[in-house]
């Protein structure tokens, strides 16, 4: 009897464990899953992986399994491998490594005129300025398509300016010969429609009042290929995007642009909103403050470019426009060069108060515009004509440039003190930080990395908006007077009613004397 | 940037024009190894460079324990021989922000002088002058750098049940997704507006990698520009209120680090220009 109460106690207790083992393998109602695979992979886990403490990490043990567990489950559904905005930038940037198609061995006989942009990369390292050397490399693929896409006869890398959203890397070139502008177009078309748009509303109402306000008159952009216009630029976000190519700059654009301050956000086709309000979007803006830029800071060794050929006489009033490389140039010691700022000269010009780099008398106009004539008669009567302006002639060295705010304009250093043999004499602008310059030799070469304001000092101080203008010219049918007081108006009667009285009584008299004459 | 990451970091940074040269880079490690050793650092920190007009200065943090209480800062002109900077107080930062405005001369035992006349009644006119050294103007602004415009990864550093803060050694950086999010990004000081927040949204934060403050509750809004950079793989942080200060992190991986190369002027015209 003993062996079957043991074999019924076995049997009660196998029973018992298979009862419990299929209640171990209930599924849930909610999650489906039971608690004997889970406690099986659980422990097949801490098998294969034999973590230390693993009694203190079972609970996150048991957590990942689970979680695993679901992942499985929901991967039957494929996912759709969405392009990330990286993986399409390394596709448009992989065109940067292409060769061209055909023309493959006429290139190895035309020059092409690229700049030496590794060679630049490696001095500004030098100098502790610079994008990287990898940005560097692919800023120099896509100055290559640039210079091949739009044929251009000379091609720089200006540059890099900072946005709030992306940046634009700048490059600067030559005018091809024979582009023609197509703005100036535009703006004129835009002149006549307003003028159109008054005159319609003058019709249809009463006359209003004329305002008498006359805009001053607009000061010409310079000619492409001159002045401020001298190079065209064209700027991308990121190398191996297209390059957009940026519009010539105005004078007024120039002079708006002295007055404010704002960041650029990398879309060119921002509004700028400001006061004085700014002719133009970010690419209008980009472009003066590019244009600023350049006549502030571009600087070249003293003797690298040399005065270039003058037609007619030598007027002192007429700045020199062009220079051209000296073939003569003899490299100045590097260590000089750090040390002196004459042996530095700027090679672009500078703009002057107007926003032009030649001046123009807006008092002598042809009188080509309509709206303007009237306006030209009233300036000439205007006892004092505009005098010229006039600014430092080209190729002048930087010892003469202006302290602003108590501070040198430059600072200039090797870029090495523990090799000087071979260091590199470093130019650091203090006017708009961000501008460098660099000369080894014959070398030399100017960029601009930064976000494209010029130093201010103490603060910007916005442009205060005029005074609101007097709408009808005062005259005594419009200007207010106070109603006469109570006591005033009492005043005035008894006043009269004295000189009633008195008048009376001189008629009496009158009469009086009259009858007393007869 | 830590010492160690300065090799490559370098690269990730230099999308905002300024880098080292080769010469500066090898001084550093080689002087950054010996400064943590003298000064019993745990880490030490290249921080970054102020121009001045003669001469710049580079400056370098250590950290000791605590990473937020603990911090020295040193400056050095040829990256080999270190000055320590005394701790900025109260007292300096007022008499810094009223002496000085201009840029740094480059000279640390310059003096800038400021003169206030103050009228007491209709008589006695005080004359009071506060003289800055340039050393105490460089130790102010570096703090202040710190203060406002030092940025860490969410996740990047822990806080301990005893309040000490220390570096994550679990981070895995954040995601590609989560990068381009300006939320992700928190101030690496003292926080002022955690607070202020209101009860539901305290519930959502985690205490240990959620005490520092947002950046996205910076005032004025928009004076982060955050963008991706070297063919979109860094995402570069960069502070419009302090111009130089630059901050990268290389999503899915740990690296992150901030650098400050400027002229040491903070952007007050800030408002004006968004």
């Amino acid at each position: 009897m003993d062996i079957t109460d043991g074999n019924q106690n076995t049997d009660l207790r196998l029973r018992s464990a298979e009862s419990f083992k299929a209640f171990l393998l209930k599924s849930s109602s909610k999650s489906g899953l039971n608690l004997y695979d889970h406690i099986t992979r659980l422990l097949i886990k801490v098998m294969n992986e034999q973590p230390q403490n693993v009694v203190d990490v079972i609970e996150d043990l048991s957590r990942d399994v689970k979680q695993e567990y679901y992942e499985d489950k929901q991967s039957t559904l494929r996912e759709l491998p969405q392009t990330t905005a990286e993986e399409l930038l390394a596709e448009q940037q992989r065109a940067l490594f292409s060769h061209p198609e055909d023309s493959e061995h006429e290139d190895e006989l035309v020059e092409i005129p690229l700049p030496n942009v590794s060679e630049i990369g490696f001095y500004l390292e030098q100098a502790g300025v610079g994008l990287g050397r990898e940005e560097m490399q692919r800023i120099f693929l896509a100055l290559k398509k640039l210079v091949e896409s739009q044929a251009l006869p000379r091609c720089r890398l200006w540059g890099k300016i900072l946005g709030t959203e992306s940046n634009y890397i700048v490059a600067e070139a030559d005018y091809r010969e024979g582009e023609e502008e197509d703005e100036q177009i535009t703006e004129e078309v835009a002149e006549e429609r307003d003028a159109e748009m008054e005159k319609s509303q003058e019709n249809e109402m009463d006359p209003l009042p004329q305002s008498t306000y006359k805009p001053p008159p607009v000061v010409q952009k310079e000619a492409i290929g001159t002045g401020a216009n001298k190079f065209v630029y064209y700027v991308c976000k990121e190398p191996g995007l297209p390059w957009v190519k940026l519009p010539p700059v105005s004078p007024v654009q120039i002079t708006v642009a002295r007055q404010i301050r704002k960041f650029f956000t990398g879309k060119l086709d921002t509004p700028i909103n400001s006061y004085p309000p700014f002719p133009g979007n970010e690419a209008n803006y980009l472009r003066a403050q590019i244009a600023r830029i350049s006549a502030g800071t571009q600087v070249s060794p003293q003797g690298f470019f040399q005065a270039g050929e003058e037609e007619g006489d030598e007027e002192d009033e007429v700045p020199r426009e062009n220079c051209e490389m000296n073939p003569d140039f003899e490299s100045i010691p590097v260590a000089e060069m750090a040390e002196s700022l004459s042996t530095w000269v700027h090679h672009v010009q500078h703009i002057l108060q107007q926003g032009r780099c030649t001046w123009i008398n807006m008092a002598v106009k042809p009188g080509e515009d309509s709206n303007e004539d009237v306006e030209d008669e009233e300036r000439e009567e205007e006892p004092d004509e505009p005098e010229p302006e006039v600014g430092p002639p080209l190729l002048t060295p930087l010892s003469q440039d202006a302290e602003i705010l108590n501070t040198p304009p430059w600072s200039s250093k090797l870029s090495s003190t523990l090799t000087s043999q071979h260091a590199v004499a470093v130019l650091r602008s203090n006017l708009w930080p961000g501008a460098y310059t660099y000369a080894f030799g014959k070398k030399f070469e100017n960029i601009y990395v930064g976000w494209g304001l010029k130093y201010t000092g103490d603060g910007h101080s916005p442009a205060v908006p005029l005074a609101p203008q007097k709408e009808y010219p005062s005259g005594p049918e419009i200007t207010e007077a106070l109603d006469p007081t109570l006591e005033e108006e009492q005043a005035l009667q008894e006043a009269l009613e004295e000189q009633q009285a008195a008048q009376e009584e001189m008629e009496d008299t009158d009469e009086g004397e009259e009858e007393d004459d007869d | 940037m830590d010492s160690n990451s300065l090799f490559y970091s370098l690269e990730l940074v230099a999308g905002s024009g300024h880098t080292l040269s080769v010469e500066q880079r090898t001084a550093l490690q080689t002087s950054l190894v010996i400064l943590k050793k003298n000064y019993k650092f745990h880490r030490v920190l290249f921080w970054g460079k102020i121009l001045g007009l003669k001469e710049d200065y580079f400056i370098a943090q250590g950290r000791g324990e605590d990473e937020m209480k603990d911090k020295k800062n040193l400056y050095s002109f040829n990256c080999m021989d270190w000055f320590l900077l005394p701790p900025a107080t109260e007292s300096m930062i007022d008499q810094v922000s009223k002496a000085s405005k201009k840029r740094f001369k480059g000279d640390p035992s310059y003096v800038y002088e400021h003169l206030e006349i103050r009228r007491q009644g209709d008589e006695a006119e005080e004359e009071i002058w506060t003289k800055v050294s340039e050393e105490s103007r460089l130790a102010v602004t570096v703090h202040q750098i710190d203060e406002e415009v030092s940025v860490v990864p969410r996740g990047a550093f822990i806080k301990s049940p005893h309040g000490l803060v220390e570096v994550n050694r679990s981070f895995g950086g954040l995601s590609r997704s989560e990068a381009g999010k300006i939320d992700n990004f928190l101030h690496f000081c003292e926080p002022k507006n955690l607070k202020k927040k209101s009860i539901m949204e305290m519930a959502e934060l985690n205490p240990a990698l959620d005490f520092l403050d947002v950046l996205r509750d910076d005032i004025p809004k928009g004076s982060w520009s955050l963008q991706f950079e070297c063919a979109s793989q860094v995402c570069v942080l960069r502070s419009l209120l302090w111009l130089g200060l630059t901050f990268y992190h290389v999503p899915m991986t740990p690296q992150h680090g901030y650098m400050y190369i400027g002229d040491g002027i903070k952007n007050l015209d800030l408002p004006f220009m968004l």
